[in-house]
């Protein structure tokens, strides 16, 4: 049997991960640190964010601001606790940023600069020209060589959590390049494996976010919380659904509809094009079923326009989108508008977890988009993720830390008996499975389908009752998928199958979520509910796996603190 | 209209079986002017072969993972448009220069440690502690090494460079552009620290200065440039100022 111990071990190596290896080591340097993540960490999905990262910076602007900002965007549905714990770290951690070398634009006397965000009523998202994720990402994990506790495993699949009486011990993992499966055991695992945006067809995600964290907790027994809370980012290309950041509207873009018009004065007339992204979504959905989008080969879309904020702001502000433009749809978008439509993008539910990130297993932490603490609610605002990677996931890391300094050493035994039962498992059902005649890629494409016509910027409960139907159906197909490579190098559709096999899974959890919650709040908007019901659904969803595909869901309070649910208008 | 067609020969290599790599031919449909060769692969692997392997994630030009030899060219396939190939074949391989895992699966550990080799992060006497806010930097100071820190690490410049094809002990572009983000850094006082890995026999000054790692950089960056200042700091360090920030 093939294991290697560490004290703690972290699933995943975006911007969340990262920070919480290290801020693990700065706790304790002492501490032997794991890094699991099925890609070199710099491929990790933090490097396609955009905009910035929210933190309360200039004196002119306060921590009660944003904390106001986040909670009023959240549709009330966020804890109130973790907003204001938030808000405070986050400006400190931009700093930690910087110590480190993140190239953040500047205010002309050298300090951070800032810039408007949709639902922030001030300037306080920081950024590195349009690429702040790839900056951000690139800074922490060159930063992370330095620390020789850190150990890397790059290019390893975890397939399996490993949990012995209630105890989270490490992972199961495949060695991409090898096929070896190998049990990674540590005193405390933190998941940081980001979102789940695959599960849609049309989505800003990477083709690594296919929800594997939420998977891998859920079937250990944690609840997956708010997992109803989809965000559509109001500004995708049509076709690829790459990312055309909302810092082109913080600088000042309007969106325009096929007459021309700056339509969302119908809709947020005191924001405009500066609204939070799910009621900006809803408002471009509504112009296009009301006929003024315009046509396209790859459906409706509105435009971006920038032409007047002339080409030196755009090539000191907006460098990224211009190459975009000019690389992926063949315009310039100082003399182009730029077509844009709604596109899957976030999520705001997750791993049930604290204020410190811990679950309810003890040993098991998790940060970042797999998890929901509660920040987010219904609708995050943008900028508050990368901030939201770097603040919890130091908390998740320090935790994590403390929990392993004190956590007696994982036993020998039981985790070799799992190991050999995970690996039987997927040889059982992948690598030595005979026939079968589904298409991986088939199944897939439909889940992806299915998922953008039932769960979308708009649900119904007929809409929702189908597609848990059609999940159901594709989960039997999926029990005769064909496997093509048996190869033990590099086995791309193995992995393939089990990030499938998550997908599934985590989309079930998304359905019968909103399937239940009869509301409509934040980034969750049913037509057969179409108001926010704060009497009844003031509540965060809870899914937990049963044996059957409908999980079961419980409900519980949200954190009130300072700030009384009010009627959301902008 | 009869569909458009094209064909696309892709390496194939499992060195569980295979002694060496080999073309397979594959006839997809073109359906969409928008269609990038990332495109072709995927269709590919989810209708016609599920075992070819590949890497990528973003397709938008930022993670770096799809970079692969396309009509004998480094390419990031998530921008690379099949139109621009029409109705010629396209033939991927893997980036050259470099040892194949399997199919299209470079092996990339070489640049791992190299990347960790130059010590690319801030190195500082006195590190500023967090209550004191940020260091002070204009963007002129930004400009200086902006294009540098522009690097995804897609390997594109080493499967172009001769030098590191006939010599993979050379540091070779990517690492010395990165090298020289840091040493522009006006934040950071390692140029010392990194001085002698980039002035040993193997670094900065194996360059013959052919330039193409500069001419297929998909974002701008021009390691050539990195590499010939590089050149100039392992020599004049101590006359010129900038070379001596730390003291």
């Amino acid at each position: 049997m093939d294991f290697e111990s560490y004290d703690v071990l972290v699933v995943g190596g975006g911007l969340a991960g990262i920070r919480a290896a290290i801020a693990a080591v700065d706790a304790n340097p002492r501490l032997k640190i794991a890094m699991v993540s099925k890609v070199y960490p710099m491929r990790s999905h933090t490097v396609s964010a955009e905009g910035g990262a929210a933190a309360v910076l200039r004196p002119e602007d306060s921590y009660e601001t944003h904390a106001f900002d986040t909670i009023k965007g959240s549709d009330y549905l966020a804890d109130q606790d973790v907003v204001e714990a938030f808000v405070r770290e986050a400006p400190i951690e931009v700093i930690q940023m910087e110590h480190w070398g993140c190239p953040w634009s500047r205010e002309p006397d050298g300090k951070i600069s800032a810039r408007p965000f949709g639902g922030m009523t001030t300037w306080r998202t920081c950024f590195a020209a349009d690429k702040t994720g790839f900056h951000m990402l690139h800074t922490v994990f060159q930063t992370s060589l330095k620390y020789s506790q850190i150990h890397r495993h790059d290019e390893a699949f975890a397939t399996k959590l490993l949990v012995e009486d209630s105890r989270c011990v490490g992972v199961v993992a495949i060695d991409m390049r090898s096929g070896r499966f190998q049990a990674i055991t540590a005193k405390a695992v933190i998941l940081a494996t980001g979102g789940l945006g695959r599960v849609y067809a049309f989505t800003t995600n990477g083709n690594i976010c296919t929800g594997d964290g939420m998977a891998l907790a859920y079937r250990a027994g944690v609840g997956l919380k708010d997992m109803e809370m989809v965000q559509f980012h109001p500004t995708g290309l049509p076709f690829t659904g790459i990312l055309i950041t909302e810092a082109v509207r913080g600088e000042g873009g309007y969106l325009l509809n096929k007459d021309g018009e700056r339509f969302l004065k119908r809709y947020v007339p005191n924001k405009m094009e500066l609204g939070p992204r799910d009621i900006i979504s809803r408002a471009m959905v509504t112009e296009f079923e009301e006929g003024r989008g315009f046509e396209g080969p790859h459906g409706k879309f509105m435009h971006l326009d920038v032409r007047h904020l002339g080409e030196e702001t755009i090539d000191a502000k907006l460098p990224f989108m211009r190459e975009l433009g000019r690389e992926f749809v063949g315009i310039d978008i100082v003399k182009d508008p730029i077509p844009v439509r709604p596109v899957m993008h976030y999520m705001m539910g997750g791993v049930d977890a604290d204020i410190s990130g811990a679950t309810p297993i003890a040993g098991l932490y998790a940060a970042g988009e797999c998890a929901n603490l509660g920040l987010n609610g219904g609708n995050r605002l943008g900028s508050n993720s990368l901030s939201e990677c770097l603040v919890f996931g130091a908390a998740a890391g320090r935790a994590a830390a403390e929990h392993a300094s004190s956590a007696g050493p994982v036993g020998a035994n039981p985790v070799s008996a799992l190991l050999a039962d995970e690996t039987r498992r997927i040889e059982a059902s992948f690598l030595d499975k005979k026939g079968g005649e589904e298409r991986i890629g088939t199944i897939r494409e439909e889940m992806q389908h299915d998922m953008d016509a039932g769960a979308g910027v708009f649900r119904t409960r007929d809409g929702l009752e189908k597609l848990t139907r059609q999940l159901g159906a594709l989960r039997d197909r999926f029990e005769k998928i064909k496997i093509e490579d048996s190869s033990r190098t590099f086995n791309t559709e193995l992995t393939a199958a089990l990030e499938l096999d998550f997908m599934l899974e985590v989309s079930e959890t998304i359905a019968y979520s909103a399937l239940a919650r009869e509301e409509s709040r934040g980034a969750h908007s049913r037509r057969d509910f179409p108001e926010r019901d704060d009497a009844k659904w003031l509540k965060h969803t809870l899914a937990f796996r049963t044996d059957s595909a409908e999980p079961r869901l419980e409900y519980t309070d949200v954190r009130i603190t300072n700030f009384k649910p009010e009627a959301r208008t902008y | 209209m009869a569909e458009k067609r094209i064909t696309i020969r892709t390496t194939r290599f499992d060195p569980d079986k295979d002694k060496a790599p080999r073309l397979q031919s594959y006839d997809i449909p073109f359906s969409d002017e928008s269609m990038v060769v990332l495109d072709a692969l995927n269709h590919i692997k989810a209708h016609v072969d599920g075992s070819l392997s590949y890497r990528w994630s973003c397709r938008m030009g930022i993670c770096g993972s799809c970079g692969m030899m396309v009509n004998g060219v480094p390419k990031l396939t998530c921008n690379a448009f099949m139109r621009d190939y029409w109705p010629r074949s396209i033939t991927v391989e893997p980036l050259q220069n470099f040892p194949i895992v399997r199919d299209l699966v470079i092996d990339m550990e070489d640049f791992m440690h190299k990347l960790k080799s130059i010590k690319p992060w801030i190195i500082r006497k006195q590190e500023l502690p967090l209550g004191a806010g940020e260091h002070r930097q204009t963007m002129d100071q930004i400009d200086e090494f902006r294009q540098f820190s522009e690097c995804i690490n897609c390997m594109l410049c080493y499967a172009a460079c001769p030098v590191y094809g006939l010599n993979n002990e050379f540091l070779g572009p990517a690492a010395t552009a990165l090298a020289r983000r840091y040493n522009l850094d006006s934040r950071d006082q390692g140029l010392k620290e990194r001085l002698p890995v980039l002035a040993n026999s193997e670094g900065v000054w194996e360059c013959s200065f052919v330039g193409e790692c500069s001419v297929v950089c998909p974002k701008g960056v021009d390691p050539a440039k990195a590499i010939q200042q590089t050149k100039l700091d392992t020599t004049t360090r101590f006359v010129l100022p900038y070379g001596n920030r730390d003291e």
